[in-house]
């Protein structure tokens, strides 16, 4: 395989280093390092591609937003709204994210190894065989996954017990689904979130992701593979449909 | 106790002489007015609506549509509406939405304001035989030029940024895929192509049949994201993040699932049948130091080569909020006023919230101005602009351009009848109908908003002339060409304008 493109982004501004990315990934780099990244946003603004682009430091807010197809991997924490509308690929963050993670992402994956803060997953979608899928292996804020209308939020809680402990949870939601290991208390649930079930087939359909998050992460799948989670899906494809009278 | 039915709104009768039996009236009708019962037509004026498609489509014009006359004792403060509404919601306990824009009897503020017109002193200017400017660009302006001379060669030196170029102020503002349907959409796409200015898409993604026209179109960005991905953003010729809308200022959009039929859910990226939820706020701004992050981020996204506007409802503090936009490298801050229209909005907020387009210009530009950034935005100026004199008084109080909404869809047949939120629209507009939506024959109906672009650039550069001006920049913010007609001094200090006779 090709050397990969190794930019120490000290100081650099934003704009020249995303140029730099989608550059190299348009001339056919398939893996690019980032050292000494501090801060800097939108790193793979909108890139298409299959590259994978290794971040070591913070980057800021904004990772990945509008990214359709690559992998970034970061060795550090992340800004806020990573994978903020993003298309395809995916982020797989070795560290705590900030607020907003997921917003209104439409396709692939978000692998968070601690905690989210507020907001994750908000408006979150799906589309025919586009499924995004945010799992976060700490904990997470309040009003995950709210206006919901697809995809899937895995919160494994490693760590924590109970592995939600936030209120707001899929205020609104019209879609997808939240899968939250353990107990979620009643009160936690947002308007027109309602708990189900978790049965074997959803434990079978959710192994994979499971699997592949703790392959990630190095973290021994096992114990996930053999507990109880909640399962909090919309209470209707149409929360809003009764609010209205006509004039 | 049943609070029984309110009386109707219009009452439909058809004179039985000139009738043909064509039954026209029937197959237009899409709220079921009229059917036939032993040959006869029977009428059901409590489903009328008052769009007057049954009227427009009669052969021999037999049709007669009547505004019922209040029945109730009449009151002052008590209207018939007000009474009503009551009734309506102790029925309900719901929302009452309502379509089109505010429906209440504000006075408007543009029908007192006169313009100025030469006489004696300094000459009118024929726009039939000297240019008149109305090109317009919308985007940052450098506040200053500098060059370097080459060897007599001069090279200009400051780097510009990208503007949109309009051929006329009069743009054609964001009506989504959804909210109307694709041929009322096809039209207005190909109208301003055809008169070389800009549409926007909306909320709601971009069909590919308007990828002809991408280069006229201004693609949006809202809440819920929808349609938005990177293909998205590069096919806009620019790029709007909405923040507010005149007709429902803050308060986020929502299609009702039954409108997101297939083609719909494909444009928008949502399942079938889902409802399509843009509520209030962008989850990712919660400051102006967000919305600049969201302003570069969609720079950055398109390699800092569109403009990026931001549209908010004309609210209380609108002048405040536009020199934030201004400062958060946005090119364009979209000002929409109460005025606005809208498929739906609930109608307590349609007809209460924000402030008139008019008063929202002037304090806005007037504020930019006092802070030396007027160069560092656009101001695009829309929610009830019915005419050229609006649009020449709008540009004269310091828009750049302005979007037009209403106006295009009454271009496309509307007549404002106010349900669009039913998605029966008999013109076939703001509905995802089959049977309805072939209604409308995109050709035509471009050429119909195309004329009504063209009549009105043609009506602004007389009025341009009349006043001796011949470039659009001289009248924009050019408060000395208008005059305040019966308007109170709060309202004149505000748009900065004198009273008629001074
Ligand atoms: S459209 Fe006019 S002429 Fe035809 S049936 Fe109706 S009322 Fe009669
Ligand atoms: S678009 Fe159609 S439904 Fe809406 S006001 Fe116009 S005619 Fe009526």
């Amino acid at each position: 395989m090709a050397e990969p493109l190794v930019i120490d982004v000290k100081g650099m501004h934003y704009t020249p280093l995303n140029r730099m990315i989608r550059e190299a990934v348009a001339s056919g780099v398939k893996e690019i390092v980032l050292n000494n990244v501090l801060g800097q946003r939108f790193i793979g603004n909108g890139v298409r591609g299959d590259s994978k682009i290794i971040i070591n430091g913070v980057p800021g807010g904004d990772l990945g937003m509008f990214m359709s197809g690559p992998e970034c991997e970061v060795f550090g924490n992340a800004e806020h709204a990573p994978g903020n509308t993003m298309d395809r690929g995916s982020l797989v963050i070795h560290g705590n994210a900030g607020d907003a993670v997921a917003h209104s992402m439409r396709g692939g994956k978000v692998f968070v190894e601690g905690n989210i803060g507020y907001r994750g997953g908000i408006h979150m979608k799906e589309y025919e065989d586009k499924r995004p899928i945010l799992a976060v292996g700490g904990t997470t804020h309040a009003f995950l996954g709210e206006y919901m209308a697809g995809g899937l939020i895995l919160v494994l809680g490693i760590g924590h017990e109970p592995a939600v402990e936030d209120r707001g949870i899929g205020s609104g939601i019209h879609g997808g689904e939240i899968v939250i290991r353990g107990e979620v208390s009643d009160e936690l649930l947002g308007v027109g979130a309602k708990k189900v079930d978790f049965t074997e087939d959803d434990l079978k359909r959710l192994t994979p992701v499971i699997e592949e998050f703790c392959g990630r992460f190095d973290i021994d799948p096992t114990p996930f593979l053999n507990t109880n989670y909640s399962r909090i899906v919309p209470a209707s494809a149409r929360p809003f449909a009764g609010k209205y009278t006509w004039e | 106790m049943s609070l029984g039915s309110v009386p109707l709104k219009y009452k439909i009768s058809i004179d039985r002489d000139q009738c043909m039996k064509c039954m026209r009236c029937v197959d237009n009708c899409s709220y079921g007015v009229y059917r036939i019962e032993d040959d006869r037509i029977i009428i059901d004026s409590r489903k009328c609506t008052a769009c007057h498609r049954c009227i427009s489509m009669c052969p021999r014009d037999a049709i007669m549509l009547k505004e019922r006359p209040v029945d109730y004792r009449s009151h002052p403060l008590w209207t018939v509406e007000a009474r009503e509404d009551v009734i309506n919601q102790a029925r309900t306990g719901k929302i009452i939405l309502a379509g089109m824009g505010n429906a209440v009897d504000y006075p408007i503020i543009f029908d007192r304001l006169v313009l100025d017109a030469c006489q004696v002193t300094n000459p009118s200017i024929d726009p039939l035989r000297e240019p008149m400017e109305l090109r317009t660009y919308i985007g940052k302006k450098p506040s200053k030029l500098e060059f370097t001379k080459n060897n007599g060669d001069i090279e200009l030196t400051t780097k510009l940024t990208p503007n949109l170029k309009l051929d006329t102020p009069i743009m054609v503002g964001h009506m989504s895929y959804g909210a109307i349907s694709l041929p009322a959409q096809l039209s207005i796409a190909k109208a301003v192509a055809k008169t070389g200015t800009f549409m926007g898409t909306g909320e709601g993604g971009m069909h590919e049949a308007i990828y002809p026209y991408q280069d006229h179109s201004i693609v949006q960005i809202a809440s819920g994201r929808f349609g938005v991905d990177i293909d998205y953003l590069e096919r806009g010729a620019a790029i709007e993040i909405k923040v507010g809308q005149g007709a429902k200022p803050g308060i986020g959009g929502h299609l009702p699932g039954e409108k997101v039929c297939a083609d719909v859910s494909c444009t928008r990226m949502i399942p079938l049948g889902s409802d399509a939820i843009s509520p209030a706020p962008h989850h990712d701004i919660y400051s102006i130091e967000d919305l600049a992050q969201l302003v570069r981020s969609l720079k950055e996204a398109t390699d800092w080569e569109k403009p990026v506007f931001v549209k908010i409802a004309a609210v209380h503090n609108v002048a405040a909020i536009a020199a934030g936009i201004a400062r958060s490298d946005a090119d364009a801050v979209v000002i929409d006023g109460f005025k606005g229209g809208t498929g739906a909005a609930p109608k307590v907020f349609r007809d209460n919230v924000g402030i008139p387009i008019e008063a929202a210009i002037a304090a806005v530009d007037q504020k930019l101005n006092d802070q030396g950034i007027r160069n560092e935005v656009s101001i695009i100026a829309s929610g009830g602009i019915r005419n050229s004199g609006d649009l020449a008084k709008s540009i004269a109080l310091g828009a750049d351009a302005i979007y037009i909404g209403t106006a295009a869809l009454i271009a496309l047949g509307c007549r404002v009848c106010g349900n669009c939120y039913r998605g029966l629209c008999p013109w076939g507009i703001a509905t995802q109908k089959p049977e309805l939506v072939e209604r409308i024959d995109p050709e035509v109906g471009a050429q119909n908003v195309a004329n009504l672009i063209h009549g009105w650039t043609l009506e602004l550069s007389e009025l341009m002339g009349a006043a001796g001006l011949n470039s659009i920049e001289s009248l924009r913010g050019n408060r000395e060409r208008l005059r305040g007609y019966m308007l109170d001094q709060g309202l004149l200090d505000v748009l900065k304008v004198e009273s008629v006779g001074a």
